[in-house]
């Protein structure tokens, strides 16, 4: 038996160039931009990450990409299909994991995988060999006959993956997969992910406003008020932030912030009783600073910049300071809603 | 076409995947997505034996509880010594899958609450199927109701006759059928099950006491005799009763005191376009849903 060349695509997948492309999109609700003029591009086989508040427009752009509503403005491409006039094409070619649940739980885990290969048109002789292959990796083949109801929510999120693989899409949508689970799940969910990448021919796009999940990613971007206000590597991200922190401890703290100061030009300080101080790439800046310090160096500690450091400087606000927020305003909408009655 | 190839499970475990080519668009995927819908239905009607059981209890009341409470008065004048529970059972047989296809129905609110209608709304295939596949799903499983209640024809002193029973298990589909499809149209619109459930209530009981379930068509009253006339379901009873009653041993005359054939405004409608009515008012209503399916956001 030969084993396939061209790995879980169909016959016109397999030409380089973007898997999904946005310009210019809006997307008004009666008076509410909920999208206010996202352009970006996924290349195939990227782990794209859209990150940002609840209410900065992660769902209404993931629902635009996925068919389920109608952009007011500019174009969507998946997978080379437009996403407002070839629906179907679009609609085949991706697969979907929503934050709620869309499972039958009345059906068995098996029966739900079914309806979706009928669904979805999953050539009848390869359903079964499909369905273990995605239950195996998300670790439910030995639940297959059980009830999705007798499952925990982790194992309704893992079998809602192995689901939205089952007709081998080219891209993958995730929305907030990991929301609502505890934080073991949670590393169980993205290690099921990671292997996913590993196995599969496939473009992951997510959302997520957990800043350790979007380290998953291998970019970026970051929504707030329906506009993506930045877009990268997580690590040119952090490393636009600005510097490394480094902290040295030293046999003479005193000559050492004197000599950083003479040798490197950067003005250095004691925080935490220890010789502080900010450079680009501290990693790289460290065995320099061993060879041309000149003071005895007993212990050094190398600190990047976190996601949450990014978002704040594209912001000017930390992430649950935006959620609050946006919390707020619906709590004062409410309010006036009901003094209205 | 799809191209295939399978690898078996164990060469899987490898960086390989199976290759799955989803097909184009075409009548042979529609008809899978009908049949798929078609099957969740008889699977949960198959796993909710509670639900067959509790469907059978209001029909069981009627027949059995009016029915004999009211035979005991109107017996002695009934025609040719007629059972009440006799003339009764087509019309309570009717009712058995009332019920049963309207919340079968009701499942497509049921499951918009609970998120698997997005799962079905995003997959790739027409809002058609699903659509039919839900109302012919909605109609078998009613019948199987209607069916279970068919097997106490008995206990009414109806003979268990195959060309009788053929032809109310006909009747009975197409009555399942076109509930389904109205039940369908209701909560394309409808966001809330308990307000599917509201105006279920509300429209069930009228439906059925205008069928002519429990008295004969002939010599109402004027604006009784129009509501009447207006229920689709007194288009399928009617047959149903004169099937009853060709199969029973009772004089001409009485047979056409009891079960006098639907008349507008005196012209009788024959039993064909009766029952026509009532597939016209299924398929109408079903076009209707896909219609309404297919707006998106």
């Amino acid at each position: 038996m030969t084993l396939p060349a061209s790995i879980g695509m169909t016959a016109d997948g397999g030409e380089p160039g973007p898997v999904i492309e946005v310009a210019g999109l809006t997307k008004r609700y009666g008076e509410v931009e909920a999208v206010r003029g996202i352009d970006l591009t996924v290349a195939r086989g990227e782990t794209f990450g859209f990150l940002g508040p609840n209410g900065a427009g992660k769902t209404t752009t993931i629902k635009i990409l996925c068919t389920l509503a109608s952009a007011t403005s500019g174009t969507a491409t998946v997978a080379g299909y437009d996403a407002a006039a070839q629906r179907d094409e679009v609609r085949r070619n991706i697969g979907l994991v929503f934050q709620d649940t869309t499972l039958d739980s009345y059906l068995t885990a098996e029966q739900n995988l079914r309806f979706h290969a009928e669904l979805y048109g999953v050539p009848k002789a390869a359903v079964l060999p499909r369905m273990r292959q995605v239950l195996d990796m998300v670790g439910l083949w030995d639940r297959k006959d059980s009830l999705v109801s007798t499952f925990s929510g982790g194992m309704q999120r893992r079998l809602e993956i192995a689901r939205g693989l089952l007709h081998a899409p080219h891209v993958l949508f995730l929305d907030e997969p990991t929301v609502g689970l505890d934080p073991q799940t949670r590393s169980s969910i993205w290690a099921y992910i990671n292997e996913l990448k590993q196995r599969e021919d496939i473009t992951i796009f997510l959302t997520t406003h957990y800043m350790d999940e979007a380290e998953h990613c291998d970019r970026i971007a970051i929504i707030d008020h329906g506009k993506i206000v930045a877009m990268d590597t997580p690590e040119a991200l952090k490393a636009s932030v600005g510097k490394d922190r480094v902290q040295i401890q030293t046999a003479d703290d005193a000559t050492a912030i004197t000599a950083i100061a003479s040798t490197f030009g950067i003005d250095a300080a004691m925080h935490e009783g220890a010789v502080t101080f900010s450079v680009a790439s501290g990693e790289q800046f460290v065995p320099r600073l061993f060879a041309e310090l000149g003071v005895p160096i007993r212990a050094v500690s190398v600190s990047r910049p976190s996601l949450d450091d990014v978002f704040m400087s594209y912001t000017g606000k930390t992430i649950r300071d935006a959620e609050a927020s946006s919390s707020d305003a619906m709590r004062q909408m409410a309010a006036r809603f009901r003094g209205r009655h | 076409m799809a191209t295939q190839t399978i690898t078996p499970a164990a060469e899987s475990a490898l960086v390989e995947s199976i290759r799955v080519a989803v097909p184009e668009h075409g009548l042979r995927h529609d008809l899978r997505a009908v049949s798929i819908v078609w099957r969740r239905e008889l699977i949960r009607f198959r796993t909710d034996r509670l639900r067959a059981v509790t469907a059978l209890v209001q029909p069981v009341l009627f027949l059995f509880i009016l029915g004999t409470g009211l035979s005991s008065l109107a017996g002695r004048g009934m025609p040719g010594n007629l059972d009440f529970k006799t003339f009764i059972y087509p019309g309570v047989l009717a009712m058995s899958v009332l019920f049963t296809a309207i919340f079968s129905a009701g499942s497509i609110v049921w499951d918009r609450e609970f998120g698997f209608l997005r799962e079905i709304l995003v997959a790739p295939v027409s809002r058609a199927s699903i659509v039919i596949g839900k109302c012919l799903g909605g109609a078998t499983i009613a019948t199987f109701q209607g069916v279970i209640f068919l097997a106490l024809a008995g206990f009414a002193h109806v003979p268990y006759d195959p060309v009788l029973l053929v032809t109310l298990v006909g009747e009975l589909l197409l009555l399942a059928f076109t509930l389904t499809a109205f039940g369908v149209m209701m909560a394309a619109r409808i966001t809330q099950f308990q307000a599917f459930m509201a105006l279920t209530q509300m429209l069930v009981m009228p439906l059925f006491f205008l069928s002519g379930a429990l008295y004969p068509l002939s010599g109402l009253p004027g604006w009784l005799a129009v509501l009447t006339r207006i229920d689709p379901l007194t288009y399928v009873v009617g047959p149903m009763r004169e099937a009853v009653f060709s199969h029973l041993n009772i004089p001409v005359a009485e047979q056409h005191l009891l079960a006098p054939g639907l008349t507008w405004a005196g012209w009788p409608v024959p039993q064909w376009l009766s029952l026509g009515i009532v597939a016209a008012m299924g398929l109408g209503m079903m076009g209707i849903a896909i219609a309404q399916f297919r707006r998106t956001e």
